[in-house]
């Protein structure tokens, strides 16, 4: 007989399925099985019907689709036969759920089946419409219920009660047909019905707020009566476990009375003896003893305040935690979570069995521990127990160091009463776990260093030593790397030691080799190298004598493949090799970061991306850590940076600055602002050494240079030996300022003494369908406005009708648009429509004009749409 | 709310008795027994029986060659089910005698039943051995 045909008992199926020794094996025999019963459920054969309701019950629970047996529990529900019944409602609570449609066909035999006579087929249609009733099929049998409640039979009661609850549930409006049954129900004396009575009520009092006050004012003193009872009941066979009578229902009632004495002080009061008595009364050897205690405690801590109550919870919980049993110190360590917020004073007093708990082997505890930990830390305890989580993290496991260093990080940044600890702290964490700090603690670091001018001395050497050691934390190779960088001299004339230091002599080849090995050493990511040559370019400026083993240093990158370092070695190479009396203004010493706001801007804008790699990887002279990469992403929104003075940290500073217009469009074709984020860093370089486009862009003081005026040409000529420069996508004009600074230029002369200077026209926009030419003029006297007439040109072969022109700007600009010459552009180029535009700059000689553009027309009775940006605009604008 | 399901699982991660109170598709189903069961296969006899797993603790206990593992919502207290459960296993002993990992296969439906009369809607209807038997008995004797 073939094993597998409908006939098979379903154990024999089973024993088919354990026999297979594969997966593979093991879906063959499923889908022969489904293959039968599929079929004998075509043939409508009702003898085994229920065998095959079985069978696609196992197989559900393996994991296999079994949508075709759902109508065969139909009709199983449908027949006479109790057993078929209640295989069918088995089948139809395993197999459906409340959203398949095929339930609402069901609603008519549950029906029938609530008014049955036989109260256990009453039971199962309650049983299954509790389970799974959808909100329709609650309000058609809501009335059915509500009749059952008041049943003869307590299993009915029961039942009814669940149903009821996700009646409720489903459908809220009808929750107060319910509340008077349901208060009816509290005053029975069978504990199935108690219990689920209870947890009607519970549900209620949640779902709608009049039942609350209703609750409360006639059911709670039944409640505390039954609780009574039911602590003070002698031995009941039915319902002990472990010597207690029912700890369900004990846990049910305490629940109760949570929900109905939170917020009211009378109906706390009321529960007071009650609570006390069960607190000291139960015991605690048994698990189920401790069930009680726990629920105890946490209605006590949620109901008002009683000062009494609360020592005896907390007390409890302390007696919790010294448990050795692992489940109750877990519970423990939850309940003391929520006890912080309302008795701080006595959980500090369990501070240090709950350390202990950190470094517990259970991971669950220490997660918890930690929670808790966290919530605890103050002013007064910060250091100590720091000191402790640092001892903790060298042995933690991989997956806890990541959530156990971010809390120390914060805790650290929240609580440290002075820089130095901060930064001693820090450096530890670093050495410790460099690899899982996140990118914003160490910019944060960096910029505390830089605050903390009197402590650089002190910091780069402890940096240094820390390096000895730890050079396979990354974050700490970086942060070194740039405190060595910028305060490479400090390090060698040992300057500013602190009493506590031991003394240690660096000399500047030690210095310059901590560089080379952070560039050399093959874990080093991109940004660790880009710094470093950073650090490199600054440490020529400093230690003159190491200029040509620095030199030689960086140019090994010069073939770097990856176009960043490459750029950089050469860039540097050059300024090292040909522009000595710029290098030292270069690479001063970075001005303060305002701390306040860059934890300001931190906290509030830009795309993590852009911000974090590109962080103190931009070390221009004088440039900022926080990255001015943050306007860059979204161009039309460059007026985030609004405030204008130098003093400012963040992306003005090097606008300012520099006045670069940040758009990288201009320099390279295509980049977004996101996702190149170590470009941006060299665009604003590049714009120092060859800024593409005639007029100046006003550089401060420290610079001392300023307008170039136009000459393209120049010398880019001279500066280009350094190839990388000439490739860039900037102009010929490039080198002309580099030039200017070179020949020691004079200061500023802003650009607003230009003489209406005539601005070259640029080609806004060009496709293979369209041109567009902007010629630029400014009115003398008024610098701000420029006046831009664009040209629109046809190089297609027909002609466009309906031509619209649309711009938009961001905020620092104004934009007028004067009507168009006409709508309709001629093909092939052969007449041009002309628009004026009006452009003013409240940022005149900071920023640059951007612009993007939208053009419609319809060409060949299609609609056609084009978009572009405009960021080649000249400088001075 | 409350429970939201009810597994069975043995030693090398097979489900032997899944009961669901909330709606997960197939594919989820799999997923999430996959993770659990092997997040708490993973741990010994010292740690505790709370793991807690997205937005939902997995209280479990291990009986002979089976797991018994509770998902609950976060505010639901840890020790009372883990009496639950002790009580679930209690009441299959006296219906099938010393029950095995094998009496729960081959009388899935029966198991079934015992959970229907105990946990309802994800709350703990009956908690009294004969009141969840009797109705069992009943069909046996049918």
């Amino acid at each position: 007989m073939n094993p597998f045909s409908s006939g098979t008992r379903l154990r024999d199926m089973i024993r088919a399925i354990r026999a297979c020794k594969t997966a593979a094996e093991e879906r063959a025999v499923v889908r022969k099985e489904c293959a039968a019963i599929r079929s004998s459920i075509n043939e409508n054969d009702h003898d085994y019907r229920h065998r095959n309701i079985a069978k696609l019950m196992f197989i559900h629970m393996l994991g296999y689709p079994t949508h075709f047996g759902q109508m065969e529990c139909l009709k199983l529900i449908a027949s006479a036969e109790f057993p078929e019944k209640r295989i069918g409602y088995l089948g139809l609570m395993l197999l459906l759920d409340e959203r398949q449609e095929v339930l609402m066909l069901v609603t008519n035999s549950l029906k029938q089946d609530l008014n049955h006579a036989n109260q256990y087929i009453v039971g199962l249609a309650l049983c299954a419409l509790g389970n799974i009733c959808s909100a329709e099929m609650a309000r058609d049998l809501a009335p059915e219920v509500e009749r059952l409640l008041q049943f003869r039979d307590p299993n009915t009661r029961k039942k009814a009660a669940l149903c009821a609850i996700r009646i409720i549930k489903k459908v809220p409006d009808l929750a107060e047909n319910f509340i008077n049954p349901a208060a009816a129900l509290l005053k029975e004396k069978h504990h199935g019905v108690l219990i689920t009575g209870v947890q009607l009520c519970t549900d209620l009092c949640k779902v709608s707020a009049e039942a609350l006050e209703y609750c409360r004012k006639k059911c709670t003193g039944g409640l505390v009566r039954t609780l009574k009872d039911v602590a003070n009941s002698p031995y009941a066979p039915e319902y002990d476990i472990a010597g207690i009578t029912d700890p369900f229902l004990h846990i049910r009632l305490l629940r109760l009375l949570r929900v109905l004495g939170q917020g009211d002080a009378d109906v706390s009061d009321l529960m007071n003896d009650i609570l006390a008595q069960v607190a000291t009364k139960t015991e605690t050897n048994k698990n189920a003893g401790n069930a009680i205690l726990y629920e105890c405690v946490e209605t006590i801590m949620s109901i008002e305040d009683n000062g009494g109550l609360r020592v005896l919870a907390i007390n409890i919980l302390g007696r919790f935690l010294s448990n050795r049993d692992n489940n109750i110190r877990y519970v423990a360590l939850n309940m003391l979570m929520k006890a912080i917020t309302v008795d701080t004073q006595a959980v500090q007093r369990h501070r240090a069995t709950i350390v202990e708990c950190v470094k517990d082997s259970d991971a669950s505890i220490r997660k918890r521990a930690l929670e808790l930990v966290y919530l605890l830390v103050n002013e007064s305890n910060v250091k100590p127990l720091t000191k402790e989580l640092i001892e903790y993290l060298e042995r933690s496991d991989q997956e806890f160091k990541g959530d156990l260093t971010a809390k120390i990080c914060s805790i650290i940044a929240k609580f440290s009463p002075e820089k130095i600890w901060y930064i001693d702290q820090m450096l530890k964490v670093l050495s410790e776990a460099g690899n899982f700090v996140k990118d914003e603690v160490w910019h944060a670091l960096i910029v505390v260093i830089s605050n903390a001018s009197d402590l650089h001395g002190y910091t780069v050497r402890a940096l240094y030593r820390a390096f000895q050691t730890s050079a396979e934390q990354e974050t700490l190779v970086r942060v070194a790397v740039w405190c060595i960088g910028e305060y490479g001299d400090l390090l060698v004339k040992n300057v500013g030691v602190l009493d506590i230091e031991d003394p240690i002599t660096v000399t500047e080849s030690d210095a310059v080799d901590v560089v080379e090995v952070a560039i050399k050493h093959h874990t080093s990511d991109l940004t660790t190298k880009a710094m470093s040559l950073i650090a490199l370019l600054k440490l020529s400026s400093r230690f003159p004598s190491s200029s040509e083993r620095i030199q030689d240093i960086i140019i090994q990158n010069r073939g770097s493949l990856v176009l960043e370092l490459q750029q950089r070695s050469i860039e540097f190479n050059s300024v090292i090799e040909k522009h000595h009396n710029i290098r030292s203004a270069l690479v001063e010493r970075m001005p303060v970061l305002d701390e306040a706001t860059f934890i300001g801007r931190r906290a509030g804008s830009t795309p993590a991306t852009v911000s974090t790699s590109n962080g103190p990887s931009l070390n221009l002279p004088n440039g900022v850590t926080k990255p001015p990469a943050a306007p860059l992403v979204d161009l039309l929104d460059l007026s985030s940076d609004d405030a204008p003075a130098p003093s400012s940290s963040g992306a003005d500073f090097l606008q300012d600055l520099l006045g670069v217009d940040l758009s990288p469009a201009s320099k390279q074709p295509g980049i977004s602002g996101t996702n190149q984020a170590p470009r941006t860093g060299t665009d604003v370089l590049l714009d120092l050494l060859s800024i593409e486009t005639p007029p100046a862009s006003p550089i401060t003081d420290i610079l001392s240079s300023s307008q170039v005026y136009k000459s393209p040409h120049a010398s880019l000529e001279g500066l280009s030996s350094p190839s990388a420069l000439s490739t860039r996508a900037a102009t010929p004009a490039g080198a002309a300022p580099m030039m200017d600074l070179l020949d020691g230029f004079v200061p500023n002369s802003p650009i607003s003494e230009d003489n209406g200077p005539v601005y070259p026209s640029i080609v806004a926009f060009e496709s293979s369908s369209l041109r567009i030419m902007f010629n630029f003029s400014k009115a003398r006297g008024n610098p701000q406005t420029t006046s831009i007439q664009a040209t629109f040109t046809n190089l297609s072969p027909n002609v466009y009708t309906d031509f619209i022109f649309q711009a938009a700007v961001p905020k620092f600009l104004q934009l007028h648009l004067d009507p168009a010459s006409s709508n309709t552009l001629p093909a092939g180029g052969n007449g041009s429509i002309t628009q004026n535009l009006r452009v003013i700059n409240s940022q005149h000689g900071k920023k640059s004009l951007v612009m993007r553009m939208r053009i419609a027309y319809k060409s060949n009775d299609e609609d056609i749409l084009e978009e572009g940006q405009v960021s080649n605009f000249p400088r001075g604008l | 709310m409350g429970i939201r399901f009810i597994l069975m699982v043995n030693k090398q991660g097979q489900t032997r008795l899944a009961q669901y109170y909330e709606y997960l598709t197939l594919e989820e189903r799999r997923a999430l027994e996959g993770e659990i069961v092997r997040k708490c296969l993973a741990r010994n006899e010292q740690q505790c029986s709370f793991v807690e797993h997205r937005n939902y603790k997995i209280v479990y206990r291990r009986y002979a060659s089976l797991f018994f593992l509770v998902g609950v919502d976060n505010d639901e207290n840890e020790l009372a089910i883990l009496e639950f459960i002790h009580l679930l296993v209690e009441t299959m002993d006296r219906h099938f005698g010393n029950v095995c990992e094998l009496d729960i296969m081959f009388h899935l439906e029966k198991a079934h039943f015992m959970l229907e009369e105990m946990v309802m809607n994800g709350c703990i209807v009956e908690t009294s051995k004969s009141n969840i038997l009797s109705p069992i008995q009943l069909m046996d004797r049918a």
